[in-house]
């Protein structure tokens, strides 16, 4: 791999650095929203609730008085630290919330991006290998109409259909509460707390609950995977090296698998990365249709609040695992696609 | 393959559009919709009909519904609740004891007219920035494009959830907080499609030739980009309009945007059914879900109809397959 | 190299009548109109045109190489079987090692993804599924260093080799399977000139150290007068006029070769000379002469029918009304044709 490995640690490099003036504005994006509104987070919160004095002391406590310019600086400072804040409802670290409702989110998403990919990519290719055959436009129309079909519609039709008329699946919450009380924690992702305990009755709960959610979520993001990879295959099968290989004389089914397919599924890797903020956003909804406990759903509970601070640092959050995750993609389709590197 | 007989083949899109006034772009926009062939032009069809239906239900929902978007009785008799689908609620009732027929053809009504609000303030807004910072670049693009950048990598229904939250409390009218909220969300992809459009089409040869020959930035921003570079809004606009759809409809899920009082909304209709699955209702659910459902797929297909046929990669050869003992 | 040379006589490939339609929503476009032609064992023919003349459409039709749904009639006969005839599979098999194929634009050619490796193995595992690694290798090296690839950068991939030298790998690419005919649609057009000398010598050689049949289809006429034997000139999806470069280049016949090779630059090249008027429509041809709406020297017959093929000395040929058989001419048409009457008959 002629130098590849050192071009590959500066591209790493530059791409890092472009990322902090994208991080920081956003930042600021945050705490401007967040400041804007009237009121501070402190009233906004308790307002009504407890006596003015009670909220003016505690506003000064928590230093929502001071000038603008010096809260945005502390809360930078604090950022810094990995210091997210502290709820103002429930007095709860925002990274202790990242921590615990964040790996419910996680196993959430993780499950359903596998159940997307193993949707979307085949019928994707066969649909853009097959275009305009009756094949592809059943797929076509499948992924559109799954992606117009709102996950909340779909889970709770899942719900009707799989919990209460089948009566097979449970349809709220991660785990039944027996299970919840008899698993020791070790990593927050009750799946893998089950193995690691080696404790099959939980692991099987967990996993009941597993499957609707992310079927459901899953379902819906297949839709973008088919149309994407139905484009790339299509736009593949246009390029020079596919009538190359051909009049090399090489069977078409290598050139549909060897050239085309491969080639067409290095965007996909790209995209995986930008539909995790879509991924993220259809978990909010998903969590709060199957009371499932992942941070999209704290934040449903926060924002009925009134909690800005809390809201404040999982809006963060989110933002920061999609920049890294941009950064990740890039990173791999760098590894995967050698001509990345000497961009 | 320089000898193909390209001008012989159909489908000029790909000529630059010249510098025009409005009649003839339009002309030239629409070719390739009426040349439009296959599934494509299935597609365009289908979603025509269906945005069409919901369309024509906004408008005439006083005349259409069975019943107001509130009303939940008649003559004094208070409908029942959770009625399955009868005679008097050929879809039902609602928790609220609220006709679901009804909900349906007033939502339309609602969603409409707050992504047609949207889809207005995105374009005023991210247009004119993309164009602008598209053609002059400079640090005003740098600094915009950060921007951008940044709003992008805030989960949209979040962006929009938050929005519609902190603007909740100062503006009364649901429909504009809602508009607002999709607003933000969907001003940077404009601003990023046009400017990135504007770059490349700042340099090709025609542009450069009036500039050339003296034309102002303003005057080749009009005349000469502004019309080659809005072509890609239609299909954008469709496209956007239909994840508005669902972004909105997220919205009234959370009990954010158009509140129950101001009108109906069927991601709100939807979210007051979360109850009843458990015990297996589903007219609730079904009915207000695939008026979703409908509306958005039809603004996918006529969406995805204008892109295939008129985005010259994706368009299909028009190619009619030759018999040559035909021909002899 | 390949095995027993054929007689230098016998052509290797022998098109006959050969008609490649494309269709449009307009009607059928005859790119390639009944054309015939001969390409013998380790000759090099030049095919010459102006664009959109159908040369090379006329060489992806030889290979079956078209678009689905393209319209394709005639003879190719090689080896003596028809391979407008052949069914996919049988064509697949002779693509490669017997019919190569080389393209314009080699940037774009080669698999981004692929090692320059990869694409050697995969192309000899096709069509020898019995080569061992080393022998496989050793056959790629050596066709990579006839073409001047050093052994070194048998694993780069195609991103890390100039214009040029890729197009040296796609003709080592299509060597490496000792084709008979290896057909070469405009390979340096995207070149530079010093390349360009080097891919045209490269090719010339072939002949010389493989008896490969080259097909050179080029708008470079220079070109033609360096490397090619015989040069075959297409017009409006015929050949027009086709024999020894030389003698063509020497005296042409057709009055479309003559203003051709007029219009060329030269270091002589005073004044530029061009041909009035715009290639003809392939879907509604003028009638009679495809040429006449242009030729300097059209008589009437030229405008009413198309001119026959002669047959001259030395395998020559030529389709003009000015070199057909005497008498051949019904009496009063060979007046020179006016030039409104041009634009009536075009329009009739």
């Amino acid at each position: 791999m002629a130098g590849g490995g050192s071009s590959l640690k500066s591209y790493l490099l530059v791409r890092v650095a472009l990322v902090i003036p994208t991080i920081l504005i956003l930042l600021t994006l945050v705490f401007v929203l967040m400041r804007v509104a009237p009121g501070n987070p402190v009233s906004a919160a308790l307002g009504g609730h407890v006596p003015e004095a009670v909220i003016k002391e505690l506003t000064h406590k928590l230093g929502y008085d001071r000038p603008l310019y010096v809260q945005f600086g502390s809360y930078l400072w604090h950022l810094l630290h990995g210091n997210f804040g502290t709820t103002i409802t429930d007095k709860r670290e925002v990274s202790q919330i990242i921590l615990i409702n964040g790996a419910a989110t996680l196993e959430l998403t993780v499950a359903a991006t596998l159940i997307a990919l193993a949707v979307g990519v085949p019928m994707g290719l066969i649909a853009g290998r097959f275009r305009d055959r009756p094949i592809d436009a059943a797929s076509r129309i499948f992924g559109i109409v799954m992606y117009a079909t709102p996950v909340f519609v779909l889970g709770l039709m899942a719900q009707i259909v799989f919990g209460s008329w089948l009566n097979w699946l449970p349809i709220s919450g991660q785990a039944s509460p027996l299970t919840t009380a008899l698993l020791t924690t070790h990593t927050h992702l009750l799946l893998i707390d089950a193995l690691i305990d080696g404790n099959w009755p939980a692991f099987w709960d967990v996993l009941r609950h597993l499957i609707l959610p992310a079927s459901t979520l899953g379902l819906v993001f297949a839709g973008v995977f088919i149309r994407l990879v139905r484009v790339n295959v299509i736009r593949t099968l246009k390029d020079d090296y596919i009538e190359a290989a051909r009049a090399r004389g090489i069977r078409e089914r290598a050139v549909v698998y060897r050239h085309a397919f491969r080639n067409a599924l290095v965007p996909v890797i790209t995209v995986i990365g930008l539909e995790i903020a879509l991924l993220l956003g259809g978990a909010v909804l998903t969590e709060t249709t199957f009371n499932w406990p992942g941070i999209g759903h704290a934040l449903y509970i926060y924002l009925q609040n009134r909690d800005y601070a809390a809201v404040q640092g999982i809006v963060i959050v989110f933002g920061l695992v999609i920049v890294a995750a941009s950064l990740i993609v890039d990173f791999l389709s760098a590894l995967i696609d050698p001509r990345m590197r000497y961009q | 393959m320089t000898d193909k007989p390209d001008t012989a083949l159909p489908g000029h899109a790909t000529l630059p559009a010249r510098p025009g006034r409005f009649a003839p772009a339009l002309r030239r926009a629409f070719r390739p919709v009426a040349e439009a062939r296959g599934f494509a032009r299935a597609m365009l069809w289908t979603g025509a009909v269906l945005t069409g239906i919901f369309v024509l239900m906004a408008l005439f929902a006083p005349w259409l519904s069975p019943y107001g978007f509130d009303q939940y009785q008649a003559a004094g008799v208070q409908f029942a609740q959770l009625a399955p689908p009868s005679a008097q609620h050929p879809l039902g009732t609602n928790v609220q004891s609220t006709d679901v027929l009804a909900q349906i053809i007033w939502g339309a009504r609602t969603e409409l007219m707050v992504v047609a609000l949207a889809l207005v303030f995105s374009l005023t807004i991210g247009v004119p920035l993309g164009l602008i910072a598209g053609y002059f670049g400079g640090p005003f693009d740098r600094l915009m494009v950060l921007v951008m950048d940044a709003m992008f990598a805030i989960p949209s229904l979040l962006l929009a959830l938050v929005i519609a939250f902190l603007l909740g409390s100062s503006i009364t009218s649901g429909i504009v907080v809602a508009a607002c909220a999709i607003t933000i969300v969907y001003v940077p992809q404009y601003f990023r499609v046009l400017r990135n459009h504007v770059t490349s089409v700042r340099e090709e040869p025609y542009v450069e030739a009036a500039r050339a020959i003296g034309a102002g930035p303003f005057t080749i921003l009009g005349k000469y980009i502004f019309f080659n570079v809005i072509q890609t809004v239609p299909v954008l606009a469709t496209l956007n309009a239909a994840d508005a759809i669902l972004t909105l409809t997220g919205l009234g899920f959370l009990g954010y945007g158009v509140q129950p009082s101001q009108g109906a909304e069927w991601g709100y209709d939807v979210s007051r059914a979360v109850g009843d699955a458990a015990s297996g209702i589903w007219w609730t659910t079904l009915f207000p879900g695939l008026a979703i459902v409908l509306l958005v797929t039809g603004l996918t297909l006529l969406g995805e109809g204008l892109n295939e046929a008129i985005n010259p990669v994706l368009r299909q050869r028009a190619t009619t397959k030759l018999k040559m003992e035909d021909l002899e | 190299m390949s095995a027993a040379k054929p007689h230098p006589d016998t052509p290797v490939v022998s098109v006959r009548d050969l008609r490649v339609y494309y269709g449009t929503p307009k009607g059928p476009a005859r790119a390639v109109d009944r054309v015939s032609l001969d390409i013998r064992a380790g000759e090099t023919l030049g095919v010459v045109g102006e664009s959109g003349s159908g040369k090379s459409t006329l060489g992806r039709g030889i290979l079956g190489l078209l678009p689905e749904g393209t319209g394709l009639a005639g003879e190719v006969l090689y080896k003596g079987r028809n391979l407008v005839t052949m069914t996919k599979e049988e064509l697949r098999r002779m693509r490669g090692p017997e019919l190569g194929l080389i393209f314009q634009e080699p940037m774009t050619r080669l698999n981004p993804l692929m090692r320059i490796q990869e694409h050697f193995e995969e192309t000899l595992r096709q069509h020898h599924p019995k080569l061992s690694k080393d022998e496989i290798r050793q056959r790629s090296l050596q066709a990579l260093g006839r073409t001047g690839i050093p052994p070194t950068r048998y694993k780069h991939y195609p991103h890390e080799f100039s214009g040029g030298m890729r197009q040296r790998i796609m003709i080592a690419l299509a060597l490496v399977l000792e084709p008979t005919l290896l057909i070469a649609d405009e390979p340096t057009t995207a070149l530079d000139v010093i390349v360009e000398a080097q891919i045209i010598r490269l090719l010339a050689d072939l002949k010389r150290t493989s008896g490969t049949a080259v097909m050179l289809i080029t708008h470079n006429l220079g070109i033609v007068a360096e490397a090619c034997d015989r040069v075959a000139v297409m017009y409006g999806g015929k050949i027009v006029e086709e024999g020894n470069a030389r003698q063509v280049f020497a005296d042409p016949k057709h009055p479309y070769t003559r203003e051709l090779l007029a219009s060329t630059i030269a270091l002589e090249t005073r004044k530029l000379h061009t041909i009035p008027g715009a290639p003809p429509s392939l879907i509604t041809p003028p009638p009679g002469c495809l040429f006449h709406p242009r030729c300097p020297d059209a008589m009437k017959i030229c405008a009413a029918a198309a001119p026959p093929e002669e047959q001259l000395e030395g395998r020559r040929r030529v389709q003009c009304w000015r070199h057909s058989a005497t008498g051949a001419i019904p009496a009063g048409q060979n007046a020179p044709l006016g030039r409104e009457e041009i634009s009536v008959a075009f329009e009739a």
